[in-house]
């Protein structure tokens, strides 16, 4: 399965945020969307799910327009894991993964036992079993970002479409969840993830696109996307990317901002 | 397991209903009235009058409105994402308080009122919507959509008192009056019959989706990305809990709060899951309503109107939910 999008311009009824965009994913391939604040990284994901028509261009799904796409349809095939929140009602960690699985329910169907065994596995394909039963509104961040992740999965889609994954969550909340985010690419997902931090696309070594306010979209190889000039110029910030070499001979790029010249 | 214990309590309560009042039935004598008249041979007599003329009536209408306004109101609060919410809240009640004073005003018939007051309940539900999504997108949407339905509340109120005002002092406001105090005295079988109607016209739409609603208060985006057809389904669901409270509001007057306790303590009892709450908050619903309306005609000489009643337990019950604070609604 793979999304393709051409020649894209997105945005809300006051205007265009971001355009000219270009870019290509796979099953398996994880892609990370970086940018500043308010260069429309959100915007995109939001269009790409339908949730916001496009300004212009096309999207296209196996080379089918979104736009000819049943919002059921697009469901079946990416699965949004929005910023962790609290939802108005304690619902049961199981109760919360097994609403995934309304996207192949009808319209009056509730879900069956195979749907609730379902949500089970997937809870235990990301080893957290253990909160099945715990009440999503009482758990930590990292635990709901697992479970929202967890909800994704229970729609059995071929591309998870994330909203910055590691927000709010501490160091090693942070880790497991990239850990997880590289494991489901290992499985044929393929990922959309929206990030503040150019090191999870050297971490994730994947695609990387960077969105610039009036300034080209920015799409290829993590490597050729992510460079000191391209952050500088995103950004406003001075950077120097390094590597360091990891045992069995991976060398692993960081990217670390320069405080003081 | 909770349900079987809720229904067998709301039956009992039923039937100790029957028994209570200001004519004293015996158990016995109940239990002997209903089989002659099941076995078709009623005995007559002033029991059997006050029995089926007088309390059954005014009983399965407690029964049907308490039902009706639980079910609206855990519906509203599924929809609107937001536990503080209920039929009296959103205005839906005031609107069709002032849709049914219209049609007594103009002279309408049991349907008339029904339908005016249905539809007027719709409208207002729909501005109170409308207007806390434009005004509330940035700020607190809980307490925005509170205040928005008290405006819309107060507005409806003040239509009621011009339609008080335009009607006749001898017939027509002494009507509007009473009814608007809620009581159930005068409910006979015929209002008890469309009461039924509208419940179940009301309730299927909200029962069947009620599962949906799990994924509905997680927000339109999320709900649709689920493949739940939120623009379908809302307009269905407010459907159905508007005809529930009007169908309420026009057989027994304004009566508040009962839509928004009753959910309230429905998930206390088994959880948020709508797949449960919903037929849990129908059960407790009834056992309420049916409970105080046993209070309103037997605890004092004079009785006293429903609605009075419901505001003494829901206004404190209502401080006590936005003091337990947004964290951990129950």
């Amino acid at each position: 399965m793979k999304i393709e999008i051409k020649n894209l311009a997105c945005g809300y009824n006051t205007g265009i945020i971001a355009e000219n965009i270009n870019l290509r994913i796979e099953s398996g391939q994880i892609l990370c969307l970086l940018g500043p604040n308010g260069a429309g990284k959100t915007t995109l994901l939001k269009t790409i799910l339908g949730f916001i028509k496009p300004k212009r261009g096309d999207i296209l799904i196996d080379g089918k327009n979104i736009n000819c796409l049943s919002a059921k349809k697009i469901s079946q095939s990416i699965a949004y894991v929005p910023q962790i929140h609290t939802p108005p009602f304690p619902f049961s960690v199981l109760d919360v993964v097994t609403m995934g699985r309304n996207v192949h329910l009808g319209m009056f169907a509730s879900p069956s036992k195979k749907d609730y065994a379902l949500a089970e596995e997937t809870l235990a394909s990301l080893g957290i079993s253990f909160l099945r039963d715990r009440i999503y509104t009482e758990i930590s961040g990292g635990e709901r970002q697992m479970v929202l992740l967890a909800r994704a999965l229970a729609q059995q889609p071929k591309i998870l479409a994330m909203d910055e994954p590691t927000l709010n969550l501490d160091f090693g909340n942070q880790t497991r969840v990239l850990n997880q985010i590289r494991r489901l690419a290992q499985r044929g997902i393929g990922i959309i993830m929206v990030s503040h931090f150019p090191d999870h696309a050297f971490l994730l070594s994947g695609k990387a696109a960077l969105m610039q306010k009036n300034r080209p979209f920015i799409f290829g190889n993590t490597d050729e996307v992510i460079t000191e000039d391209n952050l500088k110029s995103a950004y406003g910030t001075n950077v120097k990317i390094t590597g360091i070499n990891m045992d069995g001979g991976v060398c692993v790029k960081t990217c670390v901002p320069i405080i003081r010249e | 397991m909770i349900v079987a214990v809720l229904a067998a309590a709301l039956v009992l309560l039923f039937f100790l209903s029957l028994c209570i009042g200001r004519y004293g039935i015996p158990p016995g004598q109940l239990l002997e009235i209903i089989a002659a008249n099941f076995g078709g041979t009623p005995l007559g007599g002033t029991a059997e009058t006050v029995i089926f003329y007088v309390r059954l009536p005014r009983i399965l209408a407690a029964v049907m409105i308490g039902a009706a306004l639980a079910v609206s109101g855990a519906a509203y609060q599924g929809l609107f994402r937001n536990p503080m919410v209920s039929p009296d809240i959103l205005g839906a009640s005031a609107g069709a308080g002032f849709g049914a004073a219209l049609a007594i005003l103009l002279s309408f018939d049991s349907w008339g009122i029904q339908i005016s007051a249905f539809l007027f309940s719709l409208a207002a539900v729909t501005i109170t919507y409308l207007t806390a999504t434009v005004i509330g997108r940035k700020n607190d949407a809980v307490l925005t959509m509170i205040l928005v339905g008290i405006v819309i509340s107060s507005l409806f109120s003040s239509l009621i008192s011009i339609a008080k005002y335009a009607a006749d002092t001898d017939d027509k406001l002494p009507a509007i009056t009473f009814w608007l105090m809620g009581s159930l005295s005068s409910a006979s079988i015929g209002d008890a019959k469309i009461l039924a109607l509208a419940l179940i016209i009301g309730a299927i739409p909200i029962f069947l989706l009620r599962w949906k609603l799990n994924i509905m208060s997680f927000g339109d985006e999320e709900a649709r990305n689920m493949g739940v057809d939120v623009n379908r389904i809302r307009p269905l669901i407010i459907a159905g809990a508007s005809l529930l409270t009007a169908a309420a509001v026009s057989t027994g007057g304004m009566i508040g709060w009962v839509g928004l306790i009753i959910p309230h303590i429905a998930r206390f009892l088994v959880g948020p899951n709508y797949k449960i709450l919903l037929p849990v908050s129908l059960i407790c619903g009834s056992l309420f309503l049916l409970a105080i309306d046993n209070v309103a005609r037997n605890a004092f000489a004079a009785e006293i109107p429903l609605g009075i009643l419901t505001s003494l337990i829901g206004a404190p019950f209502f401080i006590f939910l936005l003091w337990k604070g947004k964290k951990s609604w129950v």
